[in-house]
């Protein structure tokens, strides 16, 4: 019996396979993108967790100089003749690979601390041998194959470019005889030792890092793709929902007449069920395949960004975890019953011997779609609400979701009415009949153009968020970069020299010092600048007191960035609170791409505040023809190594490089979730194509011919989609707003000016309605070769 | 002879030294890479050699004690400073190829307590000086207490402390440091493996020791062996057994077994309560297992019979803890022992290579 009625039930997809085929796309784009995005917060999740537990930062106090001041091994011996079990640590970047290196003392690493000797590690003689070696992963060992370096130790468990390598080793490639960069304290440290603070009051004993900052810093990023995925899956399910509730219309008879010959109602339902999850698991399967595909290729650019925004390493290549794959299962099973639920409760409530009268599906009555405009309206509401009083980051998503979802809701009726609208005019009877036919499709496509708005709307919004940024970045760039060389040296004594020759060579020498502290209790950076024509011409205030450089100049007020005015509460004239003491707010500025607070003050109090800062950083003025000769010749002159001399359009072009590929991976999410809009729009003209025919047929019979009736059909897909793209590009915009005066601030912590790019909206248009005429091609082109006598058939089969 | 005894640790320092790619350890009679060999002609240049020698391979600074507590318990410690040396010749810096390793242990009849600590030569977190003589790793120290006029072992000061145990000993020399073997030309096999070793083998000890169940106070007597060569352990020999005793007659004895695959070979030091020692040749001294203890999942044996007919020594050694287990980075077993027999007393035992 369950035989026989599966294999009934089956044998609808093997009349209609175009409808599995547009399900089985459906549910797997939604779980593709979802899962791809996943994929990508997995694995770069699992980066930061291997780089907080490296070297157990993430459990272990540490000891770091105040003011940045170097320890020194006399220091280190003294503390662990104390009794003090710590260990020291040297971290910098290997100039020519790259290489994150962490130089540690194996001998006194806390054990487990380190991947040596345990498992798979190198053992402690290897490490410690003359001639050394650097642990590496595997991916890092591949990448640098020909670099010269001492041998490379492929191991699990270690952030992308980042070596481990003895102290003495790694001090001898960062070219820092003796340097120490702190020093761990292992927790097993015995008690009543004579307290650190007494015995290095200079050093400060800085608490473990939970996740070592990064998840925290990086959410806000993540947040934003994961938004991406959601928007994707939710398309994607539209593009179910609207196919899964076709078929069982179209077998509604079927379902009656099984029904009506015994089968029990539980059964019935259980292999619907059984049916349906049987397709989203193969749907799902492949989409975490797909996602597995768009992850790996998105991810070098979201490496690439994460790095350039944060300093965080996320690997290039993509590992499968059950985690993501698991979840995208789930969420595919989740996301299936969701699109099938109504579908399924009708076919359960369905009276045994009611008529089995087809009718269009979805052809909702003007009832349901009110009820759903008003809905949606009360969302947009809702969204104006939010944008008035709302704050921080849940209030921004919130916003967003609100704004969405509320246009997509009310997008039928607004359609609608425009339809009816234009068919106002005089016309012959075609064109009347042209619009009010079209006004009849447009619950029938209601789906499928809310996919269709929304992709459309996503696109105009961070279309119009990333030129806004790029613009103000670019600009901001050229104003805070104002030196045309930025010098680093190794010691003051370098200093000296080099600044003795410097001087008299170029227009000025900025000092630019700078420390670690907290400000108003934030973590941040204070630095110290001179008072110069290079910072009062340039610097990018948002807002400041009358006479601010002056006051700067004279000690009496400080510069906050806009993060840490948004993020204290400052307003200008505020008091901010600094090691030494409070000082007035002077003026806000900007500082994109920074996510730490920020404070600058004048050089003489900075000086008085911060006496250990050291004095190693200059900007250097000089007429920008002459810049790179001169750079050229202090690197020689000098003998500094890479990095030494700095050219602003070397920093410049870091700069606008992490920036695209930061919005590289926005751009490729956005015009992945217009393809899937474009395939919803496809697979509702395509389904619901055969449910017009009996409109059609009796206006074939009154003479008008099967191409004029294509034309028609296709001219209303390009309507629709002209009236949808014209509605898509104001809720664009307020898109755009949301994102920009509201998500990025909560994220980000600054607020970016909004610029109109209208030339990208008539590329949109250029890309999206061939789009929109692509998927009504094909359905019209069947009607148009379609053989008469189907057409005649209509009239003998169909009875309303 | 302490430096065969230790031997072993040699052996770890070649084959530390293999792995990392130096010059191979390639078993008897080969170079040394560049390491001095012990003079078999000369005598010791004290204070200086009471300092690291860095032309040497290998060398430690090894004291023992054995100890009875205020609270009429029976205790052992054990302080040691081993250095090793990945090439000749120490350095200062980070890059030093010198490498440290001290063992600490505190033994009672229930318990055997052990720590250890590692270092690198050069930055000063453990070292030895000659003049005023300290050697130390951490805060591990053994610190000269000696005046103007004295060797600067004759009176020391030891502290250890670990997570379960601590002790902190003044200890004072009754007579003069003794030279083993050939006025301390110390051969350690029949191919003439041999090093440098001496010994301050008379000190009373006083002071203080710390367990889980509080401190006690503890009085006793100690030994201090010094020994440095550069040779490994002979591929034949699989490990010692070797045994210091403090007789209560005031005799000193050092006697060792190397395990051979060709015959084991045997050395021992007859030392007078004045100092005079008597050197006591192969097979001069019979070393036989009594008991076996199942130690580390290892069988130890933990008693013997010692017999020396040309001293009329016959005493059977048995252990204060079975369970005396070195379980450091190169286990061993190590612990305080008594004799009983011809001639009573106490002392330390080691055993390696099982």
């Amino acid at each position: 019996m369950i035989r026989v009625v599966l294999g009934t039930l089956i044998s609808h997809w093997r009349r209609r396979p175009l409808q599995l085929v547009f399900l089985l796309i459906g549910l797997s784009l939604a779980t593709a993108l979802w899962s791809g995005v996943q994929a990508i917060n997995a694995e770069a999740r699992a980066a930061y967790a291997d780089a907080a537990g490296l070297l157990g930062r993430d459990r272990f106090d540490r000891l770091v100089g105040r003011n940045d001041v170097p320890i020194d091994a006399a220091r280190f011996a003294e503390l662990r003749r104390a009794g003090w079990a710590v260990s020291p640590v040297l971290e910098g970047t290997h100039k020519p690979t790259g290489l994150s290196l962490v130089g540690i003392d194996p001998l006194t690493m806390s054990q487990g601390a380190a991947p040596i000797g345990a498992g798979a590690g190198p053992g402690m003689a290897e490490i410690l041998a003359p001639e050394g070696l650097l642990i590496v992963s595997a991916e890092t060992a591949d990448r640098l194959e020909d670099a010269d370096l001492p041998r490379l130790f492929a191991t699990e468990g270690l952030p992308p470019m980042t070596a481990i390598g003895d102290i003495g080793l790694v001090q001898r490639l960062l070219g820092r005889p003796g340097a120490i960069s702190h020093l761990v304290i292992d927790p097993n440290s015995p008690a009543g030792l004579v307290p650190l603070a007494m015995l290095a009051p200079d050093l400060d004993r800085v608490a473990p890092a939970a996740d070592g900052g990064l998840a925290r810093l990086t959410d806000s990023f993540h947040l934003n793709l994961t938004a991406f995925g959601a928007l994707a899956f939710v398309v994607g399910l539209f593009i179910a929902h609207s196919v899964i509730g076709l078929v069982f219309e179209q077998r509604r008879s079927t379902l009656r007449t099984l029904r009506a010959l015994g089968v029990p109602m539980t059964q019935m339902v259980i292999l619907l069920l059984a049916e349906l999850l049987v397709l989203a698991l193969v749907a799902g399967l492949a989409g975490v395949a797909l996602g597995y595909l768009v992850a790996a290729a998105l991810l070098p650019d979201v490496a690439g960004s994460l790095r350039g925004l944060y300093g965080a390493d996320v690997p290039g290549s993509l590992t499968l975890r059950a985690s993501w794959v698991l979840a995208a299962l789930a969420l595919t099973f989740v996301g299936t019953l969701a699109a099938a639920g109504l579908a399924l409760w009708q076919a359960a409530t369905m009276p045994v011997l009611a008529p089995a009268l087809p009718r269009a599906w979805a052809r909702a009555s003007g009832k349901r779609l009110a009820w759903q405009g008003a809905l949606g309206a009360v969302l947009l509401a809702l969204a104006a609400v939010i944008a008035l009083v709302g704050s921080g980051l849940p209030a921004a998503f919130a916003l967003l979701a609100a704004l969405l979802v509320g246009a997509a809701l009310v997008l039928p009726l607004l359609v609608g009415g425009l339809v009816q609208w234009l068919g106002r005019g005089p016309g012959g009877p075609v064109s009347q009949w042209f619009w009010a036919d079209t006004s009849q499709q447009v619950p029938g496509l209601s789906l499928a153009l809310m996919a269709l708005l929304l992709a459309l709307a996503s696109n105009v919004g961070v279309g119009t968020m990333v030129a806004s940024f790029r613009q103000t970045f670019t600009g901001w760039l050229d104003q805070r970069l104002a030196s045309e060389l930025y010098l680093t040296v190794r010691s003051e004594a370098e200093a000296d020299t080099i600044l003795a020759w410097v001087t008299p060579r170029v227009d000025a020498v900025l000092p630019i010092r700078s420390v670690s502290a907290p400000l108003n209790g934030l973590p941040g950076e204070v630095y110290g600048i001179a008072d110069h024509a290079t910072y009062r011409d340039n610097w990018p205030l948002l807002d400041a007191v009358p006479d601010v450089w002056d006051r700067v100049a004279q000690g009496e007020a400080a510069l906050v960035n806009e993060q840490l005015a948004r993020r204290a509460g400052l307003a200008l004239g505020d008091p901010v609170a600094l090691p030494g003491g409070n000082l007035p707010v002077g003026g806000i500025y900007s500082d994109y791409g920074n996510p730490q607070p920020q404070a600058l003050l004048g050089l003489r109090l900075f000086d008085s505040r911060f006496p250990d800062a050291t004095h190693l950083r200059y900007g250097l003025r000089i007429a920008p023809d002459k810049a790179a000769a001169l750079a050229q010749e202090i690197t020689a002159r000098h003998a500094l190594p890479d990095g030494g001399v700095i050219a602003q359009a070397d920093i410049k072009g870091y700069s606008l490089d992490v920036f695209e590929r930061t919005f590289a991976v926005t751009d490729a999410l956005n015009v992945l979730t217009l393809g899937v809009a474009a395939v919803a729009l496809f697979a509702s003209l395509m389904t619901l194509a055969e449910l017009r025919l009996p409109q059609l047929a009796p206006l074939w019979a009154l003479g008008l011919t099967r191409r004029r009736l294509a034309g028609i059909e296709f001219a209303r897909i390009i309507v629709l989609a002209t009236l949808v793209l014209m509605l898509a590009i104001p809720l664009g915009l307020a898109l755009a707003w949301a994102l920009v005066a509201r998500l990025n601030v909560a994220a980000f912590g600054w607020q970016l000016p909004m610029a109109l790019f209208p030339a990208d909206w008539l590329w949109l248009a250029l890309t999206a309605l061939p789009a929109a005429g692509l998927a009504a091609l094909w359905p019209a082109l069947r009607l148009a070769r379609m053989p008469p006598a189907a057409l005649l058939r209509m009239f003998a089969n169909e009875r309303g | 002879m302490n430096a065969a005894r230790r031997l072993f640790l040699g052996g770890v320092a070649a084959m530390l030294a293999a792995r990392a790619g130096a010059q191979g350890f390639a078993g008897l009679g080969t170079a040394v890479d560049g390491f001095a060999l012990p003079d078999p002609a000369g005598w010791f240049d004290f204070p200086a050699d009471h300092g690291a020698h860095d032309a040497f391979r290998i060398e430690w600074w090894y004291l023992t004690a054995s100890l009875t507590g205020a609270d009429g318990a029976q205790y052992g410690i054990q302080w040691t400073l081993f250095r090793t040396a990945l090439k000749p010749g120490g350095g200062e810096g980070w890059d030093s190829p010198t490498l440290w390793m001290g063992h600490a242990a505190l033994t009672t009849s229930t318990a055997h307590h052990v720590a250890e600590r590692l270092a690198r030569g050069g930055v000063g977190q453990a070292g030895v000086v000659a003049v005023p003589f300290q050697a130390w790793i951490d805060e591990w120290a053994m610190t000269s207490l000696a005046g103007p006029a004295e060797d600067a072992l004759a009176g020391i000061s030891l502290t250890a402390r670990a997570k379960d145990f601590s002790y902190a000993l003044r200890l004072q020399a009754s007579g003069p440091l003794v030279a083993h073997g050939d006025n301390g030309y110390s051969v350690k096999s029949r191919d003439g493996h041999a090093s440098r070793y001496y010994s301050q083998p008379f000190y009373e000890v006083t002071g203080k020791i710390e367990v889980s169940s509080g401190p006690v106070e503890v009085t006793g007597q100690g030994w201090l062996d010094r020994e440095w060569s550069s040779q490994p352990l002979s591929d034949n020999q699989t490990g010692w057994d070797w045994l210091s005793l403090i007789l209560d007659d005031g005799t000193r004895l050092m006697g060792y077994r190397m395990r051979d695959t060709r015959g084991d070979f045997t050395a021992a030091s007859w030392i007078a309560p004045d100092g005079t020692v008597e050197t006591l040749p192969n097979g001069s001294m019979v070393m036989t297992p009594q008991r076996t203890a199942r130690v580390a999942d290892r069988d130890i044996p933990v008693e013997w019979t010692i017999e020396i007919a040309s001293k009329g020594l016959s005493v059977a050694i048995t252990p204060l803890n079975d369970a005396a287990w070195m379980a450091t980075s190169v286990p061993y077993w190590e612990g305080p022992v008594f004799a009983s027999g011809t001639h009573p007393g106490r002392g330390y035992l080691e055993m390696t290579g099982y």
